[in-house]
This record gives C-alpha cells, sequence and structure tokens, in this order.
C-alpha cells in the first residue's frame, strides 16, 4: 500500500514540476532566455527544503516513502538539470555552465540545511 | 497562423499533465526499486547516484531524438524526470555533512555533478550520431 501511494504520490510530484516550471516560465518569458531553467531551479530548491524538513521531523517510515521518496523525489529532478548544464557548455557558455551547475547544487545544499533547521 | 502559436503552454493542458504525472510514476517506482536494491558503499549513496548519472545520460538521448512532444512529455519529463531526483541529493549531502563526513559529502557531491555532467553531453552525441 505504501510503495502504491508512493508512485502516485510521483506522479503528482511530476505534474507539480510541470506546472510551477511553466508557470515560472510564463511569468518570466519577457525577461528571462528560455534556455536558463530558472523554473526547474525554483523547483528543486523549494523540493530540497522540503525534504531537509521532512527527513529532520519526526515523521513516520510510510510517510517518509510516500512524501519524500514520492512526492518530493517526483517534483525535484537531476536529468534535466543537468541537461540544462551541458546545454550551456555545448553552446560555447563554459562559465555559465558551471555557475548553474554549482549554483544548483549549492542552492539546494542550502536549502537542506535550512529546512533541516527550522523542521 | 500556426497552431502552435495559438496552443496553450503544456503545463495549461491536462493531457500534457496526465502524460507527465503517468510517467514520472512509473520513474519514480523505478528509483525506489534501484534505491531499495542497491546498497550504500562505504557511508556513500551509489543507487542515487547511479540513478542519475543514468537518467542524465538517457534524457540527453532521448532530446538529441527530438521525439514529437507527447512522447518527450511522457518519457522525458515525465519517466526521466521522476527517476532522477535532486532532493534526495542535496539531503544526502547535508546529511553526511551533519555526520561530518565531509570528505565522502564532497565525493558524492562532485561525482554526481560531474558524471551527470558527462552523461548528458554523452548522450546528447549517442543521440545525434544515431539519427545520422
Amino acid at each position: 500500500m505504501t510503495v502504491l501511494l508512493m508512485t502516485l504520490a510521483g506522479g503528482l510530484g511530476a505534474a507539480l514540476r510541470l506546472v510551477v516550471d511553466g508557470s515560472v516560465r510564463s511569468a518570466l518569458a519577457a525577461w528571462v532566455p528560455q534556455r536558463v531553467g530558472v523554473g526547474l531551479v525554483l523547483v528543486n530548491v523549494t523540493g530540497s527544503f522540503a525534504l531537509g524538513a521532512l527527513t529532520a521531523a519526526t515523521a513516520p517510515g510510510d510517510v517518509r516513502t510516500i512524501v519524500g521518496v514520492g512526492l518530493l523525489g517526483g517534483y525535484t529532478t537531476f536529468s534535466s538539470a543537468s541537461l540544462d548544464s551541458a546545454r550551456l557548455a555545448l553552446a560555447g557558455r563554459g562559465g555559465a555552465a558551471v555557475l548553474h551547475a554549482s549554483g544548483t547544487a549549492a542552492a539546494c545544499l542550502a536549502a537542506a540545511v535550512l529546512g533541516a533547521w527550522v523542521a | 497562423m500556426s497552431p502552435e502559436r495559438t496552443r496553450p503552454p503544456s503545463h495549461l493542458r491536462p493531457v500534457a499533465v496526465g502524460l507527465v504525472a503517468a510517467g514520472g510514476a512509473v520513474g519514480t517506482l523505478a528509483r525506489y526499486g534501484v534505491t531499495s536494491i542497491v546498497p550504500t558503499l562505504g557511508g556513500l549513496p551509489v543507487a542515487v547516484v547511479a540513478v542519475n548519472v543514468a537518467g542524465a545520460f538517457l534524457l540527453g538521448l532521448l532530446t538529441a531524438l527530438a521525439p514529437g512532444e507527447r512522447l518527450r512529455l511522457l518519457l522525458g519529463t515525465g519517466v526521466l524526470g521522476g527517476f532522477t531526483t535532486y532532493s534526495t541529493y542535496a539531503v544526502d549531502t547535508q546529511l553526511l555533512v551533519a555526520r561530518h563526513e565531509s570528505a565522502l559529502a564532497l565525493a558524492y557531491l562532485l561525482m554526481t555533478l560531474a558524471g551527470g555532467f558527462a552523461a548528458s553531453v554523452l548522450g546528447l552525441a549517442a543521440g545525434r550520431r544515431w539519427r545520422r
């Protein structure tokens, strides 16, 4: 039952990622070039904060699996973030690629630390 | 007037959101499967590294193959988006730091970033080659 709910939560998280990323893209379309995944960075930072808080909080194992592995695991993503960095590098923007990769990792790590601290 | 121009963005179309949700559920279950089977290696969550690096390669491959929008949403945003995870990566690193395993935390951090980057580039290259 836990695994089934976790699977469904993963689908919900992925759909939420599409909606948040798409909404941020639409809202910022006039100012930020579409190639830069600002919406995705926001998704990963907020998801890392939430998982940091959930992990530090005393939640039952089932809740951790459904919300942590399912919802937040499906919500955040590494593959697109990595691809965004690679595309920047392949477009000759090496500095931007390094900044995007290290900046995303640093921001998500900081968000996880903050999440654990507030929990 | 092209139909693309009048079409609302994917996040506002129920079918697109449904495809991403279906794919995301499959990807999440696959990630759960891999991380349940593969144990940590010397305190290092190697299963998460493998999942993220493999997912980065496959997304590069898929992107270079340029499939139609529905397949891209189902497999790319959905399956591979749900398969890979940034939150677990960030929190695993935070937990290693909290346990004063700084060297392990740094190794995990860089292994994932560099591995994912290389995998994305390789995936894109492999996909382009395949298309030719």
